[in-house]
């Protein structure tokens, strides 16, 4: 029997297995949720119920022969891609696939610097050398965008020899760059070309979205469901091109993947994959509107500015994501972490993340009119009851860095832990990042300069929550011995 | 037939019915009027009693009349929730006020009252009524230094109703009222512990704004434990200090519960209300 996107094979397999009450005798050992009461009171029987180990009816992650493969085919065609990979350990070891996949110790690959930090972990793990092309910078903003296609012409005709180039489709912010241009060069110079999707599902089911990476002919994508798709967190999907060995990327994603993966994430993935297959078009024509909607009553509050489409530019802002509501504060005199702070602490409203100069609030599926006019009005309190002068508040989010060595080479030298001040002109041997958003400040491999320490005193002055380092208060930085 | 009303997971209460009168779902909720022998016709919201024929005067004179008598000057007034029209009834009484604004976010709410609860909403056609069906929480982030009061009658704080009850509804409020301005909110019941939790979080978060703020009390037969309470907010006025008996009293308006008298002890909180109240400051 053909599958339509009607189906979803592993949900189907439970709820039957479920049905069959099965004697089991294998692990979990919570056995349906009998052994372990209180768990089962809070998070419910019928969950409990399919926390249940891969067994013959119900697939294998690992070596999927039926239901889950059948799962993955369907969540292909509902990309447009020619494989699909379910993954239960986060966007992060998609990410980690894909550049295991294409890349060997010493093989040049080339991102944009602001990727996630899972990138670069994985040039850590495989010993790949990155090859950085500055992002745009808009300087009223001070965020980093994406990569210029003459930026990019450039690091290939430097760099012939680079495997791969990594583009986030979109940035953090919601910044796409010219995918379809750069797959176009890379290709022609033979590189495969890996994208970094973790904030666009959307992308391939709404309507007037940014090009999505299957569609302009990448070669690998990471898609994050668990974000805007409506799955449970950490299951996401790799997307697959037509020229890259399914079996091949089986056997990297194993390498790593765990071999008990939770039916409960891999049913979410399936249940969430025939909702936006089925429904996604007009899910995402609601969200648009009532992003809309937040931007342009943002926009009037004044000193607030909800940006979006209006940056486009032809260029290094291609296309930018229209579900995403991006607020720069600095104009109130306030950090972007600073109103995540006051939304949360004082309004009872979580929004995903405040940095230097900014906030993102991420809308999605879930999200009502009423939840969104509460955000405009506390934003509009916020304005009213805490602005400041902004004088003397830091510009920038983004850091040029300074490459001396590749990440793995770093990390696994001689290092010694050395007060911040004193790190300076040293090559850092580990992260620095403000998380989220989880982009570095500092690599491992980068010059500590005098701008990244200005960068992650401000931070932490206005309570950031610094990340990456072996020093929890990063008071203290591994540097490389000379 | 009877109505059962879950007022807690373990508690029910109960009224016997003629018959349903009116059953729909609008955009926000469920929407239900009952006849009753003992209460009159009942309306229910999302499951619970807004109110009985027999004793919705108590809750509309109370959250009218307590700021009316602190300030009989009060001419433009902002009302929000309050579809049924009950506490717009109790302002038209006063032919000193020139404008009442209402706004609602359910506007079947509003039309159900006019057909099946004329006794209630029957002053929603006067001329200085200005209905706007909106979300009140947007409404009052648009208004600036403009009214002398608002009052807040709305639902529970779960559903449509939640947003009024949020930091960023009191601020706006506060924005939104002019130098002498008085919030008046229904402020849930102390008695059980859901309805104490929400009494507690909107008293912390009231007090913020406010110089001037003081809960009192009434007892309303059909809501649950009986116990109710409404908050009394003011930049200005204090509703004890600045109460003038005699000029209220000359203004001839027959209640059936409000009085002078009553107007100043309702302030006076059981021991076990203030203890609940001051956790929360």
């Amino acid at each position: 029997m053909r599958l339509s996107q009607e189906n979803a094979p592993i949900y189907e397999a439970l709820r039957e297995y479920r049905e069959n009450r099965i004697v089991s005798f294998d692990v979990p050992g919570h056995k349906q949720g009998k052994g372990n009461p209180e768990l089962t009171e809070f998070l419910g029987k019928s969950c409990m119920s399919v926390d249940v180990n891969s067994m013959k009816p119900l697939d294998n992650l690992c070596h999927p022969v039926s239901v889950i493969k059948q799962a993955e085919e369907l969540m292909a065609d509902a990309f447009g891609a020619s494989h699909a990979f379910f993954m239960v350990n986060g966007t992060s070891s998609a990410v980690q696939a894909m550049i295991m996949s294409v890349c060997k110790r010493g093989d040049k690959i080339i991102m944009p610097r602001n990727v996630h930090r899972s990138s670069i972990n994985a040039l850590i793990v495989c010993g790949a050398v990155p090859v950085y092309v500055n992002p745009g910078v808009n300087k009223q903003l001070g965020i980093p965008l994406g990569m210029s296609v003459d930026s990019v012409k450039e690091a290939i005709q430097k760099n012939p020899d680079a495997k791969a180039i990594i583009v986030n489709n979109p940035t953090y912010y919601g910044v796409c760059s010219n995918l379809r241009e750069i797959v176009k060069i890379a290709h022609k110079a033979g590189m495969k070309v890996l994208v970094d999707e973790a904030h666009g599902t959307h992308f391939y089911f709404g309507d007037y979205m940014p090009l999505s990476a299957m569609s302009v002919g990448a070669d690998m994508s990471s898609v994050s469901m668990h974000k805007t798709g409506g799955s449970l967190t950490q299951s996401s999907a790799l997307l697959l091109g037509k020229n890259v060995s399914e079996g091949y990327v089986r056997q990297i994603i194993n390498l790593t993947q765990t071999t008990s993966a939770s039916y409960l994430l891999l049913s979410s993935l399936d249940i969430s994959r025939k909702n936006l297959a089925l429904n996604g078009k007009e899910i995402f024509q609601k969200v648009t509107s009532l992003v809309g909607y937040g931007i342009s009553e943002i926009n009037k509050i004044g000193g607030l500015y909800a940006f979006s489409r209006e940056l486009i530019n032809g260029d290094d802002i291609f296309d930018f994501d229209p579900t995403k509501i991006s607020v720069h504060t600095r104009d109130i005199g306030l950090a972007g972490i600073e109103v995540y702070d006051i939304l949360r602490d004082k309004y009872n409203i979580q929004i995903e993340f405040g940095d230097i100069g900014n906030i993102l609030a991420i809308v999605s599926v879930g999200d009502r009119i009423l939840n969104i006019e509460r955000l405009i009005s506390a934003l509009s309190e916020i304005k009213r009851r805490y602005s400041k002068d902004p004088a003397g508040m830091l510009e920038h989010e983004y850091i040029e860095p300074v490459v001396v060595c590749s990440p793995q080479e770093a990390f696994y030298s001689d290092k010694k832990q050395v007060p911040l001040d004193l790190a300076l002109g040293k090559v850092c041997a580990e992260f620095v990042m403000c998380y989220p958003p989880g982009i570095p400040i500092l690599a491992p491999g980068e010059l500590v300069t005098k701008e990244a320490l200005e960068h992650i005193k401000y931070a932490k002055v206005k309570g950031c929550n610094l990340t990456g380092a072996e020093d929890m208060n990063t008071e203290k930085l591994n540097i490389l011995t000379d | 037939m009877w109505y059962t009303e879950e007022q807690t997971q373990n508690v029910r209460f109960s009224i016997r019915c003629n018959k349903q009168k009116y059953s729909a779902q609008s955009d926000f909720q469920r929407i239900e009027i009952f006849n009753t022998p003992e209460f009159g016709d009942v309306l229910v919201l999302d499951d619970r009693i807004m109110l009985t024929q027999k004793d919705e005067f108590i809750y509309h004179e109370m959250i009218t009349h307590i700021p009316m008598a602190t300030n009989p000057d009060i001419k433009n007034v902002l009302v929000i929730g309050a579809g049924d029209g009950g506490t717009v009834r109790e302002l038209t009484r006063y032919k000193t006020i020139e404008n009442i604004d209402m706004v609602e976010i359910d506007r079947m709410v509003v039309d159900a009252c006019k057909e099946f609860l004329p006794t209630v909403s029957s002053k929603l056609s006067d001329p200085r009524v200005h209905i706007y069906i909106d979300d009140g929480l947007r409404f009052v982030r648009n208004v600036d230094n403009k009214y002398d009061l608002i009052i807040v009658d709305s639902t529970d704080p779960v559903g449509p109703g939640e947003g009024l009850f949020t930091t960023e509804f009191y601020g706006n409020c506060y924005k939104a009222l002019n130098g002498c301005g008085i919030l008046v909110n229904q402020h849930e019941s102390p008695f059980y512990r859901v309805y104490a939790k929400a009494m507690k979080q909107a008293h912390k978060k009231i007090i913020e704004f406010f110089p001037v703020y003081k809960v009192y009390q009434a007892h309303i037969p059909t809501y649950p434990s009986g116990h109710w309470l409404f908050g009394f907010a003011s930049k200005k006025y204090h509703p004890i200090k600045d109460l003038d008996e005699g000029k209220w009293n000359r203004l001839g308006i027959d209640t059936n519960y409000y009085n002078t008298r009553l107007h100043k002890g309702c302030f006076y909180l059981p021991t076990y209300v203030t203890k609940q109240l001051m956790e929360g400051e």
